[in-house]
């Protein structure tokens, strides 16, 4: 039964089990990235102008609007995950932790405002 | 400890001592790529959303900035970051399924993500200045 002594185990060390979960997600959202992210970039290119008007007038089709929202889940999903390998590798102890929250209020506050902005372009409100 | 050889052990491979080669380069910049875009990037993508929600002047306060000669700086160095760690990350999702392990495909393959995400990011700024008239 793994590794590790038994009293290793009470305490609570060793593996947690969910780091199988935490790679395949990096990896479905990184191939969510390629197909979102490379759209989001020929779509700007592509545009006429980058003036407001053009912009917001793209982002009310919702062929614009769906991608944007699916871009910014993944986009934001990915980061989290990457961002987190980056904590666990050079920042130890309590500060592990603090960091861990940052991160996690950073990602949830980031994604809500882009979410919101969005929605209020798509649905008219700017 | 008793009973084991005292004279000096060979201290290489060692990062201070190591070869640098290019996979080492690559796969330090798919980190440092990745965490750029996690801060910088994605700082001037919400700046760039949040403004064009809020209205035109914000939003033309943005675009001042961005058109400037430190916004394009700013942005051909992210347009960079994004393609290295794209090309980087599609060449880890080919070595997830164990193919290119062999070493001179996996060099090849690493200088091939500097080459592609730098011919990537000149032509994608060539069209932005041709159609943009920046």
């Amino acid at each position: 039964m793994g590794a590790g002594t038994e009293l290793g185990r009470v305490r609570g060390l060793g593996a947690a089990k969910d780091g199988v979960h935490h790679w395949w997600l990096q990896r479905v959202t990184a191939i969510g990235n390629i197909v979102l992210v490379l759209w989001f970039v020929f779509s700007l290119v592509r545009l006429p102008s980058l003036d407001h008007a053009s912009v917001v007038t793209w982002l009310r089709q919702p062929v614009a609007a769906v991608p944007m929202l699916l871009l910014i889940a993944s986009v934001f999903w990915h980061l989290r995950l990457g961002m987190q390998v980056l904590i666990e590798d050079y920042v130890k102890g309590p500060t592990r932790v603090v960091a861990m929250l940052a991160l996690n209020f950073y990602v949830l506050a980031g994604a809500a405002a882009a979410v919101f902005a969005v929605l209020k372009i798509a649905l008219g409100g700017a | 400890m008793a009973g084991r050889p005292t004279a000096p052990r060979p201290l290489s491979p060692h990062m201070t001592i190591w070869r640098w080669q290019v996979h080492a380069i690559v796969s330090i910049l798919h980190r440092v790529t990745g965490n750029a875009m996690a801060i910088g990037a994605v700082m001037l993508f919400l700046w760039w959303l949040v403004a064009a929600a809020t209205g035109a002047e914000a939003y033309a306060t943005f675009l001042t900035v961005a058109t400037g000669w430190f916004g394009i700086l700013v942005g051909v160095g992210f347009t960079w970051v994004f393609f290295q760690h794209l090309c980087s990350g599609v060449r880890h999702l080919v070595m997830d399924s164990g193919a290119g392990f062999e070493i001179g495909v996996s060099r090849r393959a690493a200088t091939a993500t500097l080459v592609v995400s730098t011919l990537l990011t000149l032509s994608t700024w060539a069209v932005i200045f041709s159609t943009k008239g920046l």
